[in-house]
């Protein structure tokens, strides 16, 4: 098995707030992500693919068919956008990193014909990262090398 | 075997410190010859990138595994507080029998944060420099993926 990431990067903003919590509460749950006017991000996204490679095209899927639809399901939906009120998928969710990579789990799994989505990590900055994959999948890739210092 | 999705949250954190690797348990010579220019007798230093990785339920009441502001005041006061522009050798109790290699740091640094109240550990992962990163899940096997 051979598991292929294509990356893209996209720009939104967004707010925290549930409105069942009162202003202090939310004002204590999200710090400074409750300002009312929102914020932004750019936003990195790493998918990875898990399959066998065609044993005649030597590709696990196509990456141009991988970023049509990362363009279709992902960059249309999310890039220059407001999540709270302008991705129908977050609807009456607080837009966290959980909650985006999750929602770009769903949206994409369905679409990804040729081997099988392994994992989603959706960064909001260098430090920060969500990955959702399924309970029980093989083995992510590790970054880096382990050797000796 | 469970299918449903899983969350897991991934957050780094940065220090520097010092070391120097060098085992009692070995000659001089020895020590010179298995550790290089690690063992070099006045240290050196890295800037270390700590990345932990936490899972459990996603509250929907936050849309969080865990509140960052938590995670983060708990590492602060676990890991950065004690290991932050400091040798860790010298002032790291836990290094004062034991070779500071990055393997040993990372065993170290999980078993202080595997109490984390607010969700479930699943590994960490230590960067010493840009070429060399060390992951540990300690006996959590599902934590080596």
């Amino acid at each position: 098995m051979v598991l292929l990431t294509r990356k893209i990067e996209f720009a939104a903003s967004h707010l925290y707030n549930n409105p069942n919590f009162s202003a202090e509460e939310n004002r204590r749950i999200f710090g400074k992500c409750n300002n009312p006017h929102g914020h932004g991000h750019n936003y990195t996204l790493e998918v990875t693919v898990e399959g066998e490679p065609d044993p005649v095209t030597g590709m696990v899927l196509d990456l141009k068919e991988l970023k049509d639809i990362l363009e279709r399901e992902v960059m249309r939906r999310m890039d220059h956008r407001h999540l709270n009120y302008e991705v129908a998928e977050l609807t009456g969710q607080i837009p966290t990193c959980e909650n985006i990579a999750r929602v770009i789990w769903n949206l994409l799994e369905p679409k990804i014909t040729q081997g099988h989505l392994h994992r989603v990590r959706l960064y909001e900055s260098p430090d920060l990262f969500a990955d959702c994959y399924r309970n029980g999948a093989p083995a992510v890739r590790k970054q880096g090398v382990a050797g000796k210092p | 075997m469970s299918n449903e999705l899983k969350l897991e949250l991934g957050r780094r954190y940065r220090f520097s410190a010092s070391h120097r690797l060098h085992s009692a348990h070995l000659t001089e010579e020895e020590n010179c010859r298995v550790f290089g220019k690690c063992n070099n007798p006045y240290g050196h230093g890295h800037n270390y990138v700590l990345e932990v990785s936490l899972s459990g339920d996603v509250d929907p009441a936050t849309g969080m595994i865990a509140n960052l502001a938590d995670l983060d005041a708990f590492v602060e006061r676990r890991v950065l507080d004690d290991f932050d522009h400091k040798s860790l050798n010298e002032d790291v109790p836990a290094f004062r029998d034991k070779v500071p290699t990055t393997e040993n740091l990372c065993i170290e640094i999980f078993k202080r944060l595997k109490s984390f109240p607010k969700a479930k550990l699943e590994r960490i992962r230590v960067q010493e420099t840009g070429n060399n990163s060390f992951e540990y899940a300690g006996e959590n096997l599902e934590g080596n993926r």
